[in-house]
C-alpha cells in the first residue's frame, strides 16, 4: 500500500512535470535563432476557445486533394504556406519564406526560407520539405488541384534546393503573379509523408478520421479532436511561428472548435443564442434578422461591401449539333447577337435586384470585377440604369419586332422564348432569375424559370449543353486577374457559355484572348492594369455574360472576440485566426 | 341516402371555398404576377374609415405604401397617408404597354386610385398575397381534384380487371400496384422532369405535375376496390346472372359499379387533401409549377427562411388556408362512409 502510494506520488510528480512542459498548456517562448515573424495589431489574450461553425464536415485534412471549402478552411488553419496573400490588403507577403528576390528576367525566385522553426509535433522545417511539397504537388500521378497553379505556360516550375534554409525557383516563362503562385500551396512535413507518397498513397493519408498525432502543419493550429457530424476541434500550434508586437508567440487561443451546423438559419439561431463566436457568409434576411436583435444581444455585425462574387446570367452559346438539339441550335442565332444579350442587360433593373433580394447588401455590376477587388477593379465601365426604352431598340435593330398581344419575335416570326436554369438550393439566385422574368417579360420575351438540382444544372452547362439560359455565381480565391483566364478565354476550363469554342468566335473574343494572355508575363502592374481594364470595358460592352450582382460579405462576431479584423477574401473571418483572442472575462469562464 | 347534417355543411362549405377560387380573375383585386417592387413584403394594408384629421368617410380608404431605404440597407415599408384611394366595388384594372390597353378586366373590388388594397400583403417581389392566394388555389386545388379524378379512374378500372378476373390477371396487376406504392414521388418527380424539355410553360408542368401524382397513386385504390369486387362477385345475384349467361362487361356495370361507387365517393374525400398536399410539397420544392403562376406551395417557399418566418407573419396564409380545407375535406370522408352503406371491406 505504501509502495503503491510512493508510486503513485512519482507518477503524479512526472506527470505535473511533464504537464507544465506541455506544449498544449504553455506557449513556448521564441528559442534563440528561430526565425518569427513578428505580425503587428492589436495585443492579444492568451486562452480560451473560440467557437465557429462549417454547414459540412470537411472531407479531409491532406492539402494535396483537398477540393471543398471546408476541408480547405480547415487546411488553411493547420498548415501554412511560403508566401501568403493578405486578404485585409489583397497584396502578398511573407510567411515561411522569409524573403525572395527575382531574378531580373523575372524567371527565377530565390526563397530564403525561415531557419528554427518547427511543425506542430516538434520536428524542424527546411528546404527538403519544401522541395518534397512541390514534388508531391506536381507529381501528374498524384492529381493535386494545384498541379495547374504551379504551371506557366503549360510548363510545371522547377524547385532546386540551394541550401538547408534557400530554395530556388524556376518558371519557363516571367510570370507577373509568381509571387501570388504560392499562396494556398500548403508545405507537407516530408518526415511523416515520404513514405505514403513512396508507396503511392499520398492521396490516401490524413483523412478525416486520422488521429491528431499523425497530422502535422506549419498553420497556427493543430488537430485535436474530431467527431463526425458533430465538431472538430483544434487546439494551439505550440511552435507556431509568428510572434506578437511583444514578442509573444501566437495563437492566442487555446482552441478553435467547429460545429457542423448545417444550413445558415440554423447557423444564425445558434449564433443568435450565443453558441457560435462568429459566423460569416450571411445572407441578407438573416443578417436583418440578426440586426433587428442586435441591440439586446452582445455580438456585433459587419457589412464589409462587395466581395469577389460576382452572379450572372449566360446563354449557351456552345457549338451544339443542329440535328440533336434543333431549338437550342435555332434560338442561338438570337443569342449570338451582341445586340440581344446587350438588350437583356439593359432590361434588367440591377437596383431592384439589389434592393428585394439582398436588402441593399449587395452591388451591381455590369462586368465581371466586383469593388470589393480595390486592385484591379476599373471604375471607367459606365453603368448605364436599366433602360426598357434602350433594349427595345437594340431589339428593334436586330429584327426583333412586338406581335399585337406584346410578344416579341424575331425576324423569321418565332416568338422569343428560352428558358433559364436555376438551383433551387441557391434561394437568392433563384430570386434573381424572378426578377429577371419579369424584367425581360416587359420586353415581350417568353422566359421559363427551370429550377434544376445543382449537379443536374451542371451536368447540362459541363457535358451535354442542354440548355438555352443559366443563372450561376463565381468566385475567385485571389483578386488578382490570373485565375480568370480560365473563365475569359477561349478554350478555358470555366469559360461556361462556350465551352466548345477553342478558337475566338469573335474580334472581340480574341481581343481579350490575347489581352489576358499577355497580362500574365507583364511584370509592371499598372500596365497589367491597363490590360485588364480592357478586358472589362469589352465584357460590359460585348456582354458575353450579362453580369448582374455582386453581394456583400456580411460577418459578424461577439463583443468578446478580439482582433476580429474581416476580409473580403478568403477564411472572411478566420484569416487572422492567430491573432484572435477572447477577452478575459469569456476566456476564464470557459 | 345521405341525410347527414355534418355532410351536407361540409359539402356545401368546400364549395363556397372553391368559387372565389374558380372565380379568381373576377374576385382577385390585381395581377397575381405583377410585381410592386417599391413594396416588398409589407404587411396587409389598413383600411381606413377616418383621415389624420379624424374625419369620418363613409367611403373607406387606404393609404400609400412607401419603402424605406436607408444606408443600412432596405429596412421594409411604411403607411403614408398623404395620398389616399377609395375602395370601390366592381372596378376595371388595364394594362398597357407602348402606351395601349392591351388587357382589361374586371374585378369584385379594388381602389379608384394608385394606392392598392393589399389584404394580405404582400410577398418579396411586392406581388399581391392575396390574388396570389386565390390564383394559387387554382393550381393546388385544381391538382388536388384532377389527380384524384386520375388516380381513381386508374384504380378503379385495375381494381375492377383484377377483383373480377382473379387469377394471374390479379397477380400481375395486384404487384404492380406494390412496386407503385413504393415509389418515391419526389425523386419520380426529379427524373421526369430531368427528362423533359426545358421549356414548359405553367400549363405542362401543371399537367406533369397530376400526371406523376395521379399516375402514381392509383395503386391504393385499386387494392380497395378489388377487394370490394372480390366479396360483391361471390354474391348470390351476381353468381346467378352469370348462370343466366349476362356478360362481364354487364355484370360490372349493372351488379358491380353501384356497389363500388361509395368506395370511390369516400376514397375521394380522402385523397384530393392528400393530393392537394402532394401538390404544395412539389411547389414547396421549386418542382411544382414555376415562376411567376403562384401555387400554394411556391408561396410557402418563402418561409424556408429563417428572416421570413420570424417578420412576415402574413405569408403563412397560403399555409393556413390548407387548415380549413383539410378539415372539410376529411369531415365529408368521415360523413360518406357513415352515410352510405358500405360492405365489408377486407382487412
Amino acid at each position: 500500500m505504501r509502495l503503491r502510494s510512493k508510486r503513485g506520488c512519482i507518477w503524479i510528480w512526472i506527470l505535473s512535470f511533464w504537464l507544465a512542459d506541455a506544449p498544449s498548456l504553455a506557449a513556448r517562448a521564441p528559442e534563440a535563432g528561430e526565425d518569427v515573424l513578428t505580425t503587428p495589431g492589436q495585443l492579444g489574450q492568451r486562452g480560451g476557445r473560440l467557437v465557429a461553425s462549417l454547414h459540412s464536415d470537411p472531407k479531409t485534412l491532406n492539402p494535396v486533394t483537398a477540393v471543398d471549402a471546408y476541408s480547405r478552411q480547415i487546411i488553411g488553419l493547420l498548415s501554412a504556406d511560403l508566401i501568403h496573400i493578405n486578404p485585409f490588403t489583397q497584396r502578398s507577403g511573407a510567411a515561411l519564406a522569409k524573403s525572395w528576390k527575382a531574378s531580373s528576367d523575372g524567371k527565377h525566385y530565390t526563397v530564403e526560407l525561415r531557419r528554427g522553426i518547427r511543425f506542430s509535433d516538434g520536428y524542424p522545417f527546411n528546404a527538403d520539405d519544401v522541395v518534397f511539397s512541390f514534388k508531391v504537388y506536381l507529381d501528374e500521378k498524384v492529381h493535386s488541384p494545384q498541379r495547374d497553379l504551379l504551371e506557366v505556360q503549360g510548363k510545371p516550375i522547377q524547385v532546386t534546393k540551394l541550401g538547408p534554409d534557400r530554395v530556388e525557383f524556376d518558371l519557363a516563362e516571367p510570370y507577373a503573379a509568381a509571387e501570388r503562385m504560392f499562396d494556398s500551396v500548403k508545405i507537407l512535413p516530408q518526415h511523416l509523408l515520404q513514405r505514403a507518397y513512396d508507396e503511392g498513397k499520398i492521396s490516401q493519408v490524413w483523412e478525416i478520421g486520422s488521429k491528431p498525432s499523425e497530422v502535422a502543419g506549419l498553420g497556427p493550429f493543430r488537430l485535436k479532436q474530431y467527431v463526425p457530424g458533430q465538431q472538430i476541434i483544434l487546439e494551439r500550434n505550440p511552435y507556431y511561428w509568428k510572434v506578437d508586437s511583444s514578442g509573444n508567440r501566437l495563437p492566442y487561443l487555446d482552441e478553435i472548435a467547429f460545429l457542423i451546423v448545417p444550413t445558415e438559419d440554423a447557423e444564425v439561431i445558434r449564433f443568435e443564442a450565443g453558441d457560435i463566436d462568429v459566423i460569416s457568409r450571411i445572407g441578407a434576411d438573416n443578417y436583418a434578422a440578426l440586426e433587428r436583435d442586435q441591440r439586446a444581444a452582445a455580438y456585433q455585425l459587419q457589412d464589409l461591401g462587395p466581395g469577389l462574387e460576382y452572379n450572372f446570367l449566360f446563354f449557351n452559346l456552345n457549338s451544339v449539333d443542329a440535328q440533336k438539339l434543333p431549338e437550342i441550335h435555332r434560338k442561338q442565332e438570337w443569342f449570338r447577337k451582341p445586340e440581344f444579350r446587350q438588350a437583356v442587360s439593359a432590361a434588367i433593373d440591377r437596383d431592384a435586384i439589389v434592393r428585394l433580394v439582398y436588402r441593399s447588401r449587395a452591388t451591381p455590376l455590369w462586368d465581371h470585377v466586383t469593388p470589393g477587388n480595390r486592385m484591379w477593379l476599373n471604375t471607367a465601365v459606365p453603368h448605364p440604369p436599366q433602360s426598357l426604352a434602350r433594349a427595345s431598340a437594340l431589339l428593334r435593330s436586330v429584327g426583333f419586332t412586338r406581335r399585337r398581344d406584346g410578344i416579341l419575335i424575331d425576324a423569321r416570326g418565332h416568338v422569343v422564348e428560352f428558358s433559364i436554369l436555376t438551383n433551387p438550393s441557391n434561394t437568392q439566385r433563384t430570386k434573381i432569375a424572378t426578377i429577371i422574368q419579369d424584367d425581360l417579360s416587359q420586353l415581350g420575351m417568353q422566359v421559363h424559370l427551370v429550377p434544376l438540382e445543382f449537379q443536374a444544372m451542371m451536368a447540362r452547362i459541363f457535358d451535354s449543353y442542354e440548355y438555352e439560359g443559366a443563372l450561376l455565381g463565381l468566385m475567385s480565391g485571389d483578386a488578382d486577374p490570373n485565375p480568370e483566364i480560365n473563365v475569359w478565354t477561349s478554350g478555358g476550363t470555366t469559360h461556361l457559355w462556350a465551352l466548345t469554342e477553342k478558337e475566338p468566335a469573335t474580334d472581340w473574343q480574341a481581343e481579350i484572348n490575347n489581352l489576358m494572355r499577355t497580362q500574365t508575363a507583364i511584370l509592371n502592374y499598372q500596365e497589367r492594369k491597363r490590360a485588364y481594364d480592357r478586358v472589362q470595358e469589352l465584357v460590359a460592352q460585348f456582354v458575353p455574360v450579362v453580369c448582374v450582382v455582386s453581394p456583400h460579405v456580411l460577418v459578424g462576431a461577439k463583443n468578446t472576440v478580439g482582433g476580429f479584423e474581416p476580409a473580403v477574401m478568403g477564411d472572411y473571418v478566420l484569416w487572422n485566426a492567430d491573432q484572435l483572442f477572447l477577452r478575459r472575462s469569456v476566456a476564464a469562464s470557459r | 341516402m345521405i341525410r347527414n347534417k355534418k355532410l351536407v355543411v361540409s359539402a356545401i362549405a368546400l364549395v363556397l371555398i372553391q368559387i372565389p377560387v374558380i372565380g379568381a380573375g373576377f374576385f382577385a383585386p390585381y395581377d397575381p404576377t405583377v410585381q410592386n417592387r417599391d413594396v416588398p413584403s409589407s404587411p396587409p394594408t389598413s383600411v381606413h374609415f377616418a383621415d389624420s384629421r379624424g374625419r369620418f368617410h363613409f367611403r373607406p380608404f387606404v393609404c400609400r405604401w412607401i419603402g424605406n431605404t436607408s444606408s443600412s440597407g432596405y429596412q421594409g415599408s411604411h403607411e403614408d397617408c398623404s395620398k389616399t384611394s377609395s375602395l370601390r366595388f366592381f372596378v376595371r384594372n388595364e394594362t398597357v404597354y407602348d402606351g395601349q390597353v392591351r388587357k382589361s378586366s374586371r374585378h369584385l373590388f379594388g381602389t379608384d386610385g394608385a394606392e392598392k388594397l393589399l389584404l394580405l400583403g404582400t410577398d418579396e417581389y411586392g406581388r399581391d398575397q392575396f390574388s396570389r392566394l386565390l390564383y394559387g388555389g387554382q393550381t393546388s386545388l385544381g391538382a388536388g381534384l384532377l389527380a384524384t379524378g386520375l388516380s381513381l379512374g386508374l384504380g378503379l378500372v385495375f381494381g375492377c380487371i383484377a377483383g373480377y378476373l382473379g387469377s394471374w390477371v390479379d397477380d400481375v396487376i395486384m404487384r404492380a400496384a406494390e412496386l407503385f406504392m413504393a415509389l418515391p414521388w419526389i425523386y419520380l418527380l426529379f427524373a421526369v422532369r430531368a427528362f423533359l424539355p426545358l421549356n414548359l410553360d405553367a400549363r405542362q408542368a401543371f399537367i406533369l405535375l397530376i400526371g406523376v401524382i395521379g399516375s402514381t397513386g392509383w395503386a391504393r385504390p385499386s387494392r380497395l376496390i378489388r377487394g370490394v369486387i372480390l366479396s360483391v362477385k361471390q354474391r348470390a345475384y351476381v353468381l346467378a346472372a352469370r348462370g343466366f349467361g349476362v356478360s362481364s362487361m354487364s355484370i360490372i356495370r349493372r351488379h358491380i359499379l353501384p356497389e363500388v361507387s361509395s368506395v370511390v365517393l369516400t376514397q375521394a374525400a380522402l385523397l384530393i387533401p392528400q393530393y392537394i398536399l402532394a401538390e404544395v410539397t412539389f411547389s414547396f420544392l421549386g418542382l411544382g409549377v414555376s415562376e411567376p403562376q403562384p401555387s400554394w406551395g411556391s408561396m410557402l417557399a418563402s418561409l424556408q427562411n429563417y428572416y421570413v418566418l420570424t417578420a412576415h407573419w402574413w405569408t403563412f396564409a397560403s399555409g393556413l388556408v390548407l387548415v380549413p380545407i383539410f378539415f372539410l375535406f376529411y369531415s365529408l370522408a368521415d360523413s360518406l362512409q357513415r352515410s352510405v352503406q358500405i360492405f365489408d371491406l377486407p382487412k
